[in-house]
């Protein structure tokens, strides 16, 4: 690999000018700093990490909704990062120890399990384009969902377009691209390449982006073919589709972004936890969702703030008693900085 | 490579490769590095006994195949030279 490292280092002066490289998903976060890339990389050469982490990108107001379901009554299971991730009404975690039913799971099957016991449980169904053919699978089987599902193209696209930080090229994710394949990222205008999860993946993945740099390119590449086909996996992107339809999807750091939610198309509704439960939501008060907080996720998660700008990190806010969402999943920028950065 | 441990198999996002000792049906037993999970491989088509496969919240989501980083860079690096 240090034959790598050498030709970034090269293109990086041969570029010259300052690059700032984005990454846009969770394990790469993670992946880039327990590797320690950002120490090996040419002064020039900014590596920033974007809204790839699902649990951190859940908007403030459906974490009030599930809080508020728990609270009612209502057994609610969901993947255990997301049970400690504060909202107005606390976390479900809090809900649980007012005596209310959370459970954490670690796949959907867990969850369906669960059925047995609690024939009414809702499943918070959350992430990328990664986890949503899993609960889609769930919901054809018979397990009530709400639904934060969301499409990963579109925060990008929003990215470019709200255009606050300059960005010259995406590490591209590697397991939603597994998915969708290679052709959805295509039109952007901004060089790409889809990336594996090694450092050695990640160090070829940024040889290529300044390679295209260079050359003046924008393409998409594929650096991960050892899991990403051109049309990516079509049985799990078809079941996807067969159960949500796109709507528009509300983030945490963009708001509303068009076209970018996943919600459960009319006939499954009667799995539709906003649907069998609309008279408890109908009664919570969202707008103290947007309560402000010091915490400085939103703009973390668009690449504008690291960590340590942030005035609460490693003081009030750390893992063991987190303000914001990126700092309880170990995928989010403010948990990984916090393990791996903060000396 | 980023290895599976029980503690990350709480953590949702995080994808593991694991190799499958046996298949019945829709269900697998994936072995990540020594741990043994059952897993859902109805996403993946034609999985088999002895597959390697990327495993994401309890499913396997594809079958590894194709070149290795250090492949894909030689490739890159002989395509320069030859332009």
């Amino acid at each position: 690999m240090k034959k790598v490292i050498k030709r970034i280092e090269e293109l990086a002066k041969d570029i010259g000018k300052d690059i700032n490289l984005m990454e846009v998903c969770g394990t790469h976060t993670q992946a880039v700093a327990r590797a320690g890339i950002r120490e090996l990389m040419p002064k020039n050469i900014h590596l920033t990490t974007g809204p790839g982490c699902p649990v951190c990108v859940t908007a403030q107001e459906d974490i009030d909704a599930i809080v508020n379901l728990a609270l009612a009554g209502i057994p609610v299971a969901t993947y255990g990062d997301m049970l400690r991730v504060p909202g107005y009404y606390g976390s479900l975690d809090d809900a649980r120890e007012k005596g209310a039913k959370v459970f954490s799971v670690y796949s959907v099957e867990e969850a369906l399990e669960r059925l047995n016991d609690y024939p009414d449980l809702v499943f918070f169904g959350l992430g990328f384009e990664t986890t949503a053919p899993m609960t889609a699978c769930a919901i054809q089987r018979g397990l009530t969902v709400y639904s934060t599902h969301k499409l990963f193209v579109p925060a990008m696209k929003a990215l470019l377009k709200i255009g606050e930080l300059k960005i010259d090229g995406f590490i591209s994710p590697g397991h939603v691209s597994t998915i969708i394949g290679v052709k959805p990222y295509e039109g952007m205008g901004v060089p790409q390449v889809i990336t594996g999860f090694t450092p050695e993946d990640i160090l070829v993945g940024i040889y290529m982006l300044l390679r295209q740099i260079k050359e003046g390119q924008a393409n998409v590449e594929n650096e991960y073919t050892r899991s990403v086909r051109k049309e990516g996996n079509r049985t799990a992107y078809k079941i996807i589709f067969d159960v949500f339809e796109i709507a528009d999807g509300n983030w945490r750091g963009f708001g509303v972004i068009p076209k970018s939610g996943l919600e459960i198309r009319k006939k499954f509704s009667r799995y539709d936890a906003k649907v069998k439960h609309k008279d408890i939501l109908d009664k919570v008060d969202f707008g103290k969702s947007r309560h402000p907080t010091p915490c400085k996720c939103g703009e973390i998660i668009r690449g504008l703030k690291e960590p340590k700008d942030c005035p609460v990190f490693g003081k009030v806010c750390r893992p063991e008693s987190p303000i914001g969402p990126c700092m309880v999943s170990v995928e989010g920028a403010c948990n990984v900085a916090y393990r791996y950065e903060k000396q | 490579m980023i290895r599976a441990s029980p503690v990350q198999f709480t953590k949702m996002c995080l994808a593991f490769p694991g190799k499958i000792i046996s298949i019945k049906g829709d269900e697998a037993l994936v072995d990540f590095d020594g741990i043994e999970k059952e897993i859902n491989v109805s996403l993946v088509r034609g999985a088999k006994k002895g597959d390697f496969v990327i495993v994401h919240a309890g499913f396997a989501i594809q079958k590894l195949s194709g070149q290795s980083a250090a492949e894909v860079f030689r490739i890159h690096e002989e395509n320069e030279k030859s332009n």
